[in-house]
């Protein structure tokens, strides 16, 4: 039954499949998490109702998104144990405490702090308020954190030795969590997260934009995206190719998948544009190459050699196609997100960032992109590191539990079926959400739609528009 | 018994399954009794009595599975596949239940249908938690590191009567929340659910006891045997005293007792669960030691637990403060 490679294909679809469609979530959740504090900051320091209107306008997106995050989460944390058992097993020792620390840290703030942040605004003062917004902000990058070290150290391990049992031994734990290649990556992903918010609140400025609902609210709040995209777009591009130069140092095979470099190249290596790789002939068919950029780019010397694939063993290869795809995806999407950053400094300086339909348009139609391209990045990342789970040292294929194909199959069609069944609605929900613009004096979700919660010890305060005569310095 | 970081690491599993199991066992309880509930009004006020609260409770069901995966990795490795159908039905259930608390809000239309999804995904949860729980008591195959059994061990007579129990269980814990945080019409009918629900709690435990002593030998000898059953004997006891203050406490309509008895009577089914199995994770098979992670992954993670477990307790309290008091219905604002 160990051997059984359906039941092995199936638990790597079930693991891609459920981790590619909860990171959908958090992707989201990081970055609203911390434009909802600065947005409560705004407030709270201007006085101006117009940062609280939209604080309450994105915090009930952010309620649906973080509960589909959470529920998705936990599958996960238990994915580990019923389809990777013998991982669980060997690898627990190093990656549970990881996720123990993610728990403890991360996950208990966000949970704690949520109810007040969503319901309590009437119940605790403002400062404790805004002290919850923060600490579910914090949260969320804490809890990137602890996920990314253990993720990383699982592509770059050390700090650990290997016990008479098979465990991975823990030796060093800084060593541990400073892996080598954990730094860029967290870096990579929230920076990732930060952009893809930045898209959809510039999707749905630009949205209500183009549809004339150009309110204060909905300016403001496209103009603040745009910022972030003018700014962050041009760090992650620096980020993306420092972790790229990490990566050719530490999983060298795994940028020969990404660049299809199948041969080597003692005298500087091209860069392929486009290509269809051809794993079982080794070779990238009509490869569309400039000479010498690849070296440029990765070794900063044209002429610099690089070895291909053809260096290594078939069994230690990944699946080219996957990662040479899915790498120009996330950076043809990248690259446009640099452009709409251009575009909008553009329209700033011309003084036509809310007048430019072009422009709105193109936040429109970039609304998504920010989610394609983490995918697509950790499909680059994950795929790449075949076939090893632990980098090297596990392979995918001896982690598996000892399930039969059917019980798997049949837990993978229903997380299928479930997830797009709900989650569907739930993104369905999103966008109904977002369908209707911030107005001014956007309505407290806890007063309005919800029945109040009543407590017995303090009375409700009064309703919270502070207008301009309250927190101005 | 001697005091090693391995016997720590057993108990913090423990308290935090026990968080769990109380404070996530209300939410789902309330789930389970959510068809008794009037429509709207009534299932609105339960609901919004848990709504600021119910993530932090889950979040103890994680801690526990990440826990179990960094203090006792063999173990997460090993019971998991053995209850695999289960582990899947719960966390589908816990997606059904979950999202129902934010999108019966933004729905009005599909209101029934979340409100089925939140009774759902609340019973098949909890079905599954006993019925998990009843796998690991009877027993699981393990050879060479990993789980031997087939895929269908786990379901047998005896883990549908654990499973029954923990619903029966948590339908008790929900409707002594209900009793403390509501009041009017819904709290009488949590009164006369309540006290259903502990006729059906104490007749499911008494025979998952008596069952209990049937499954396996050993398991006989450490409750019945001498000298033992000196001590066993008082879990039984110190319940049926519980019992008999619950029902006297539902008759008083005593408003905070019935949740706190409650709470006592899972304690002692914690207490009688360390009898039944300390100190194997898998009976007979694994004992905490074997399953035990190293040294250096159990040092490293209790400098968190020591340092932040206080912290989170401190912090959830609060959250319970502020949301204090009876939830009240609407037109009091």
């Amino acid at each position: 039954m160990f051997d059984n490679a359906d039941a092995l294909l199936l638990a790597r679809l079930q693991f891609a499949f459920t981790v590619s469609f909860h990171f959908l979530f958090p992707a989201f959740t990081i970055g609203l998490a911390s434009y909802l504090a600065v947005l409560e900051a705004l407030w709270l320091k201007t006085g101006k109702a117009l940062y609280l209107d939209l604080f309450r306008y994105w915090v009930k997106i952010f309620a649906v998104n973080f509960a589909m995050g959470v529920v998705s989460g936990i599958v996960l944390s238990y994915q580990f144990g019923t389809n990777w058992a013998v991982f669980s097993d060997k690898a627990g020792p190093v990656v549970g405490p990881l996720l123990a620390y993610e728990v403890l840290t991360a996950f208990f703030l966000e949970a704690g702090f949520l109810g007040v942040m969503l319901f309590g605004m009437n119940k605790v003062g403002r400062g404790l308020h805004f002290t919850a917004t923060l600490m579910v902000a914090l949260g969320t990058l804490l809890s990137s954190f602890w996920i990314l070290a253990a993720n990383s150290w699982m592509q770059t391990p050390q700090g650990h030795s290997i016990g008479a049992n098979g465990q991975f031994i823990p030796a060093n734990w800084l060593e541990i969590i400073f892996n080598p290649s954990f730094p860029w990556r967290l870096m990579h992903t929230v920076t990732g997260a930060y952009l893809t918010t930045a898209l959809v609140v510039g999707g749905v400025g630009g949205w209500h934009l183009l549809r004339g609902n150009g309110t204060p609210q909905v300016r403001k709040m496209f103009s603040m995206a745009m910022w972030m995209a003018a700014l962050v777009a041009p760090v992650q591009v620096f980020l993306g190719d420092q972790h790229g130069l990490n990566t050719l140092e530490h999983q060298p095979v795994k940028i020969m998948a990404i660049e299809g470099h199948y041969e080597s190249h003692p005298d500087g290596a091209p860069l392929y544009l486009f290509g269809i790789p051809n794993d079982s002939e080794q070779r990238l068919d009509h490869a569309l190459a400039i000479p010498k950029v690849g070296s440029l780019i990765l070794k900063h010397d044209p002429n610099a050699p690089m070895a291909g694939l053809d260096t290594v063993p078939d069994a230690e290869q990944p699946p080219v196609a996957i990662v040479f795809w899915s790498f120009r995806i996330m950076v043809g999407l990248g690259l446009l997100m640099f452009t709409l950053g251009l575009a909008s400094l553009w329209a700033r300086w011309r003084g036509t960032l809310y007048d430019w339909r072009g422009l709105h348009r193109f936040a429109l139609a970039m609304t998504p992109a920010g989610f394609v391209a983490v995918i697509a990045g950790w499909v680059t990342t994950e795929v790449g590191r075949q076939p090893y789970l632990v980098y090297g040292l596990l392979r995918t294929a001896d982690s598996a539990s000892p399930l039969a194909a059917p019980a798997v199959g049949a837990s993978l069609v229903a997380f299928v079926v479930v997830y797009f069944a709900v989650f569907g609605v739930g993104i369905w929900y999103l966008l109904r959400l977002m369908h209707k613009p911030p107005e001014p004096g956007e309505p407290d979700p806890e007063r309005t739609e919800r029945e109040p919660i009543r407590t017995a010890g303090i009375m409700p305060g009064p309703a919270q528009h502070p207008g301009s005569t309250e927190g101005a310095p | 018994m001697n005091v090693d970081l391995t016997t720590i690491w057993a108990f913090i599993i423990a308290f935090s399954v026990f968080a769990y199991v109380v404070m996530d066992g209300f939410d789902l309880g309330i789930g389970i009794l959510f068809p008794w509930l009037t429509v709207g009004h009534g299932r609105n006020r339960a609901m919004n009595s848990i709504a600021p609260v119910w993530d932090g409770n889950e979040t103890w069901l994680v801690m526990g599975g990440g826990g179990l995966l960094a203090a006792f990795p063999l173990a997460y490795a090993v019971i998991l596949p053995a209850t695999y159908p289960l582990i899947i039905a719960m966390l589908l259930g816990l997606i059904f239940r979950g999202v129902a608390f934010e999108f019966r809000h933004r729905d009005e239309r599909h209101r029934a249908f979340w409100d089925f999804s939140f009774f759902g995904g609340s019973l098949v949860a909890a079905l599954a938690q006993g019925m998990t729980l009843g796998a690991i008591l009877q027993g699981i195959k393990v050879a060479d590191r990993i789980y031997a059994g087939s895929w269908w061990d786990w379901l047998t007579p005896y883990t549908l009567l654990t499973g029954l129990g923990v619903v029966a269980g948590y339908a008790l814990l929900g409707a002594c929340w209900m009793i403390w945080k509501l009041e009017g019409d819904i709290q009488d009918k949590a009164y006369r659910l309540a006290f259903r629900a502990g006729i059906a709690t104490l007749a499911l435990l008494a025979a998952v006891s008596f069952y209990n002593l049937t499954l396996r030998p050993d398991y006989q000898e450490r409750w019945l045997a001498m000298p033992n059953i000196l001590f066993t004997s008082q879990v039984p006891l110190l319940s049926a005293i519980m019992a008999g203050f619950f029902f006297y406490g539902l008759k008083k309509r005593w408003e905070l007792a019935p949740l706190l008895l409650t709470l006592a009577l899972f304690l002692l089914g914690m207490a009688g669960l360390g009898v039944t199995i300390w100190p194997y994770v898998v009976p007979d098979t694994l004992t905490i030691w074997d399953a035990a992670a190293p040294e250096s992954s159990q040092i490293f993670m209790l400098v968190g637990v020591v340092i932040i477990l206080p912290l989170i307790l401190a912090y959830t309290g609060w959250s319970y403060w502020v949301f204090r008091g009876k939830v009240g219905s609407e037109g009091y604002h």
